[in-house]
């Protein structure tokens, strides 16, 4: 055997600050995901309540036009590339190895470095405020708003550049779990026997892998465009400001369902378990999803609706987006039946759960209101939109992510969470959310245009908008509570035990927090629900399908060691992404990113193993 | 072979594909967007350049053709390295494995000599075709200096380049070349990573050329969305009825 002559050991036991830093295991990586994505969800919604406070009487002037640009742009920015998206993937990482039965995901350091990487965007996203002012065009850029004529702070460089990193990040994240989803299935897990989790997760990493290269190169052109003088989106020389629309929302469409399949996963988890029924329609379920992502590649000229497209495309995307309902119509119909006759446990989980069925439809429905292109032109740019898109991404995607923080709470840190405080967060949020967006609907209809920073007193608007700026603060409150909870029960809370919901998934088989290694030995699986089957039959009528990953047989468990290099790397794209963000006179440090970068590629490849078992077979 | 632990080569899984080539089919399906979004972008573009050099004004297909020719054969090269190490004769392995990294540095060197070439574009018109043939915009212009003292053996000459910014048949077509030519410098750092490595022992083998595999692979890719470049930006950019 041999190996290159290597200058740095590989860390074999770190601790305290250096366990975290250097760890590539999923559950710990998990973690830390979960936890910068909450914190950054925080500021997203700092951002929210200044713009609701500013909103809550009229001709305020608590901020300026010109922050208040910035505070939609990075509310909306901040909560799906740096929220949503994040959270999801905390539960990606921490949940689908266990799911699948599996010790790790397929690459642990790329792991590491999606996080990292996701770190470094999300602090170049964040870094604007201080640095001269933040992005401004909204959460979609539209050109020739972000032209440099247009815009010639260094805003709009921060946010496309913060954007890039932000999917090499999740590219890396996605083809990690494609790969560990597709190869690491525990023997007998056949895909029709996957949890739904999984599967959503699965479904929304091949929308991420295909959907990402398309915002990459229209953030490549636009800064291509503001950098270099070339003429994507300069109207003056030909450019068509159209073409950034369709490609943004060639991305910005399937992205819509990047952020709500993993959502729909999690509460299909959670509502078979507390209402002690299978999923009703599992295949249904899966196709729906499935059909929701080939779909989601068809509609999305719908947000395009008043551009003047011509009659034909509008009417060929308002049938799409009609047809698009159908598939979500199937999942709901599901969820209702999964809960209809079971014995329901109102536990916190499954009021999020209960609570995204109805949230999500409410927002589904104002969304099949605006498919129709007629109706869209009286709503386009109204608060109308605002109102539909919250109660789809935060009565939806948000409210099935808290519940999946209760829900997976007690196997990640071994603890109960308090159920008298989670059921008053509930109800705070489920309140103040409704009370917050519902009247956005009237406030939309009566024709009070988004993305305004202040209105006469003479509108009409005054009282709802009092109203929903209310609702905000409440559920701010909600959320505080929420942090109280977990954040003392982490530490105080009553032992959880392995199974504490009596729930229906190979995760709840191990015990919580899980070992270092997840499973002593890889179950094998022989039915859809496997752990609630194995706890109520002794006799197994299934025979497992063949393959499956049996590596563990005759090997004692070795698992892959901490690294230092997917940090290295990650710090050098933040530093060659600040050297793009400034463009002239800056590559240097850009050079310099792109070094440290490929000196951590270059040993990230050639880094040594020290484990005693592979150094025992490298000796034989 | 900790080592090849490390990597996974050996560890069974569930399809029984190591789980590095299934990334590497998820990273071309990925790349495939990316390429297909920067045509798309240029086909959308096309003839709608305000002024500036055309495309039937730059392109030289028989020098496109070679540099296209020369590519395609270091796609040969790469089976044939890969079939000399799977028979373990490692001098051809390395003869090979070499040659594609050249003949891909070949056609890298072919782009910066078009690039240049474009940038400072000398374009003739023969004042006898004005009015008879049809000329490009650019030539319209320089055929107003027919007659003047501009005029030398019935010809105008002047250099009209085309840069990224001259307009958007430039920004389009350097992109997209440009982002493809870098595929290519990637591809040959890859390759030659290859090769020095080989020259360790153990390394590079008939039964460890997961390496070789992989890199294979991106460089056929690489070498197939040439073919769709050279077919929808160069011969449908030169050919009428395209």
């Amino acid at each position: 055997m041999t190996t290159l002559a290597f200058p740095i050991p590989r860390p074999t036991h770190p601790t305290g600050i250096w366990n975290w830093i250097t760890t590539i295991d999923h559950k710990k990586i998990g973690i830390l995901y979960g936890v910068t994505a909450f914190i950054l969800f925080l500021s997203g919604g700092i951002e929210a309540l200044l713009m609701r406070i500013q909103l809550a009487g009229p001709n305020q002037d608590i901020v300026s036009a010109e922050v208040f640009n910035q505070l939609f742009t990075m509310h909306g920015t901040t909560m799906i590339f740096l929220a949503i998206m994040p959270l999801s993937a905390a539960f990606f990482n921490f949940v689908i190895p266990l799911q699948i039965g599996a010790r790790d995901v397929a690459f642990p350091r790329l792991n590491a470095f999606s996080f990292w990487t996701f770190l470094a965007g999300a602090i170049i996203l964040k870094i604007s405020w201080f640095t001269g002012g933040a992005t401004n065009a909204g959460w979609f850029g539209y050109a020739p708003l972000t032209s440099v004529q247009q815009n010639p702070g260094t805003g709009i460089d921060f946010w496309l550049v913060s954007l890039q990193v932000l999917g090499i990040a999740s590219l890396a994240a996605s083809f990690n779990f494609l790969v560990t989803i597709i190869n690491m299935r525990a023997p007998g897990m056949s895909f029709m026997r996957l949890p739904l989790f999984t599967w959503m997760t699965f479904i929304t990493n091949i929308l991420i892998v295909l959907a990402f290269p398309v915002i990459t190169v229209a953030l490549i052109e636009l800064y291509f465009d503001r950098s270099f003088g070339m003429n994507f989106f300069n109207t003056a020389r030909g450019g068509d400001p159209v073409l950034w629309q369709h490609l943004f929302w060639v991305f910005g469409h399937p992205e819509v369902y990047i952020l709500i399949l993993p959502a729909m996963g999690i509460v299909s988890e959670i509502l078979p378990t507390f209402s002690k029924k299978p999923l009703f329609g599992y295949p249904a379920i899966v196709l729906a999803g499935a059909i929701i992502a080939f779909m989601g590649w068809m509609v999305w000229s719908h947000h395009m609706f008043t551009v003047g497209l011509g009659p034909i495309p509008i009417t060929v995307f308002t049938i799409t987006t009609m047809a698009i309902a159908v598939p979500t119509g199937i999942k709901v119909f599901n969820w209702m039946g999964t809960m209809w006759g079971g014995q329901m446990d109102f536990r916190t989980p499954m009021l999020y759960a209960v609570g995204f069925v109805a949230m999500f439809t409410i927002g589904g429905i104002s969304g099949v209101m605006h498919s129709s292109a007629s109706s869209d032109a009286q709503q386009q740019d109204t608060y109308f939109i605002v109102a539909h898109i919250h109660y789809v991404l935060f009565g939806g995607a948000i409210f099935a992510i808290f519940g999946g923080i209760y829900y997976w709470f007690p196997k990640i840190t071994g603890r109960m969470y308090n159920e008298v405080l989670g059921k008053l967060n509930f109800w705070l949020v489920f309140a103040g959310f409704n009370i917050a967006f519902f009247p956005q609907h009237f406030l939309g209809l009566d024709g009070m245009p988004r993305r305004i920073y202040t209105y006469d007193a003479g509108m009409g608007w005054n009282l709802w908008n009092g109203v929903s700026t209310l609702g905000a603060i409440v559920m701010a409150v909600g959320v505080l509570v929420m942090i109280h909870n977990l954040a003392r029960s982490w530490r105080k809370g009553e032992l959880a035990g392995n199974d504490p919901w009596d729930a229906r998934t190979l995760e709840w088989s191990i015990p919580s927090p899980p070992p270092e290694y997840n499973f002593a030995e890889i179950p094998t699986v022989y039915d859809r629900d496997d752990w609630w089957a194995r706890k109520r039959r002794e006799v197994r009528r299934a025979v497992p399908v063949a393959g499956g990953s049996g590596y563990d047989e005759g090997h004692g468990i070795h698992l892959p060691q901490p690294s230092y290099w997917p940090i290295i790397v990650s710090i050098g794209i933040l530093i060659g992404g600040f050297g793009l963000v400034y463009p002239v006179g800056y590559y240097a440090i850009s050079i310099v990113g792109v070094l440290i970068g490929m000196i951590g590629v270059y040993s990230w490849s050639f880094e040594p193993v020290n484990d005693p078992e592979d150094a025992e077979q490298a000796a034989h | 072979m900790a080592q090849a632990t490390a990597h996974g080569e050996h560890e069974p899984t569930t399809t029984g594909l190591n789980h590095r080539k299934v990334l590497m089919w998820a990273f071309l399906g990925s790349d495939c967007m990316f390429f297909g979004s920067l045509i798309a972008t240029y086909l959308v573009y096309k003839n709608r350049s305000i002024a500036g050099p055309l495309p039937e004004d730059v392109f030289s297909i028989p020098v496109t053709t070679v540099s296209t020719f020369v590519l395609l054969m270091s796609s040969m090269s790469m089976v044939l390295a890969y079939a000399a190490l799977t028979r373990n004769s490692m001098k051809a392995f390395r003869i090979w494995l070499a040659s594609t990294a050249l003949l891909g540095a070949t056609f890298i060197a072919f782009q910066v000599y078009e690039f240049r070439t474009f940038v400072n574009f000398e374009h003739v018109v023969n004042c006898s075709d004005v009015g008879v043939v049809e000329l490009t915009p650019v030539k319209q212009e320089l055929a107003k200096k027919c007659g003047t003292e501009d005029e030398h053996d019935g010809k105008v000459e002047e250099v009209v380049g085309l840069t990224p910014r001259t307009n958007l048949f430039g920004s389009t077509f350097y992109t997209l070349t440009g982002f493809h030519g870098a595929h290519v410098t990637l591809g040959i750092v890859w390759l030659l990573s290859l090769f020095f490595l080989s020259f360790k022992r153990g390394m590079v083998t008939p039964e460890r050329n997961l390496d070789l595999d992989l890199a294979a692979l991106y460089w056929h890719f690489v070498d197939v969305v040439w073919i769709v470049i050279f077919t929808v930006v160069y011969l449908f950019g030169v050919f009428p009825g395209f």
